[in-house]
């Protein structure tokens, strides 16, 4: 066998490059939309009850403070050394940026279009989905940037609890081998996929909110 | 047993309060590292995001320059720069200080972009230099912003200052990587609990922090 391709990956990771960056996508989008789904009615709330606004702020910060090794650690014991037991601390990381962003974003709609929306006869629920959300769509997508890219380099720190962290675990036999080449691809590819992911959540936000291009053309 | 059961294990084992890897001196070294990282991060990113906020100009550099810093993986560059460079401090300070660069930056410049124009505009109407504007203007009103992103800065270093122990440095982490590869769960949790209650402690710090630094009539003004 030779050593040095950049694709070639160790056999003791019983992987192909693909299949390692495929694993990396998973680890990381997972979280990312579970942390979206889960978001969303908790701002809604925050949104509807101004006074939960804050505890929930704090609870979130404290659970950022928490560092990601130390979670993961925790999980093992419900989880053992399984992909959930990356996924769960991550999405808890992206709760923390999503949830003010979607907050701030809604809050941030003028009293006017408010005023309209309520004059049109929309409910709160509708007013929230239909007028609020769309509108804080930009700050919204700002708190996914965030939250997929700092994913996509956390999942890497997975392979210190028994080889869970997918272009991550190609550091450990770069130490073990002395092969410079393999942590390069670990870096390197693991940067490459968060621009990557982070152009097309930019390209996202252009399609889903055409109304801020014509904004800008006039 | 439980994790409370393993924590509790860890904490009273004998010997675990003194000495070369006893609780004190592994929490010194992780906040020394930790410490050192957060000055250069201040030292790179707390000049570059005043002047930028300050003139306005640069934004957009400042953004693309966070999110790829962002994209390094942390453990990934500790790793290769062990590598490349052989076991020694800068492996260790280069990641940690790319950690915390985006967050104090893009805040700093965020904070200055934000501070009532009106206010400037006053102080130089009042025949200010731009330093005593930057310096007596727009950093006492922009400081409560700037110092939520040194404290966001500070958390991620001192969360990920665990990894250090990977490539044979101290801190606590040590206790998370000597247990894993020992299967001493007992010392895993124990570290976990460890690197979770500095983390804590470091946001009560910045609390404090902006308690005694804050102007007054700032912080009744939020």
């Amino acid at each position: 066998m030779s050593h040095g391709g950049f694709f070639e990956v160790p056999s003791d990771l019983q992987n192909t490059w693909w299949g390692l960056v495929s694993w990396q996508l998973q680890l990381t989008l997972v979280p990312v939309l579970c942390g979206l789904v889960i978001a969303l009615p908790i701002a809604l709330l925050c949104r509807r009850f101004g006074w939960i606004y804050p505890p929930v702020l704090g609870v979130a910060t404290v659970f950022y403070a928490v560092p990601s090794l130390a979670l993961f650690v925790f999980l093992i014991d419900w989880f053992g050394e399984s992909d959930l037991t990356v996924e769960i601390p991550l999405t808890l990381y992206t709760l923390v940026v999503l949830v003010p962003a979607i907050v701030d974003g809604m809050r941030s709609v003028s009293a006017e279009t408010r005023a309209a929306a309520e004059a049109m006869g929309f409910g709160t629920l509708r007013r929230y989905v239909q007028v609020e959300l769309p509108i804080a769509v930009p700050a919204v997508f700002a708190g996914l940037r965030v939250a997929t890219v700092s994913s996509v380099s956390l999942v890497s720190v997975g392979m210190l609890i028994g080889n869970e962290g997918a272009l991550g675990n190609l550091l450990s036999d770069a130490l073990n081998y002395h092969r410079p080449l393999l942590a390069w691809d670990a870096v390197i590819s693991i940067a490459v996929i968060g621009v990557l992911l982070d152009a097309l959540l930019v390209l996202a936000r252009r399609l889903l909110t055409p109304w801020a291009r014509k904004a800008t053309a006039k | 047993m439980n994790i409370f059961g393993f924590a509790q294990q860890f904490f009273d084992a004998p010997g675990r309060w003194s000495g070369a890897d006893g609780i004190p001196t592994r929490l010194l070294e992780h906040v020394q590292y930790s410490a050192l990282a957060l000055l250069i991060a201040l030292v790179i990113a707390l000049p570059v995001g005043l002047v930028t906020g300050h003139t306005g100009r640069g934004g957009n550099a400042l953004a693309v320059l966070a999110t790829a810093a962002r994209a390094l993986p942390s453990f990934g560059l500790l790793v290769l720069l062990t590598i490349l460079m052989g076991l020694g401090l800068t492996p260790v300070m280069v990641p940690l200080v790319a950690l915390a660069v985006p967050p104090i930056l893009v805040t700093t410049y965020e904070a200055m972009r934000g501070v009532d124009p009106s206010l400037v505009d006053a102080a130089r109407g009042m025949g200010l230099p731009w330093w005593r504007v930057l310096g007596q203007v727009e950093l006492p009103v922009a400081l409560p912003l700037i110092l939520s992103g040194i404290r966001s800065g500070a958390i991620q270093i001192v969360s990920t200052a665990t990894i250090a122990a990977y490539v044979s440095f101290g801190g606590l982490g040590r206790y998370i990587v000597d247990g894993l590869s020992q299967v001493d769960y007992a010392k895993v949790v124990g570290g976990a609990v460890l690197v979770a209650a500095l983390a804590l402690a470091t946001l009560g710090f910045f609390w404090l922090l902006g308690r005694v630094l804050v102007s007054p009539g700032v912080r009744r003004s939020r």
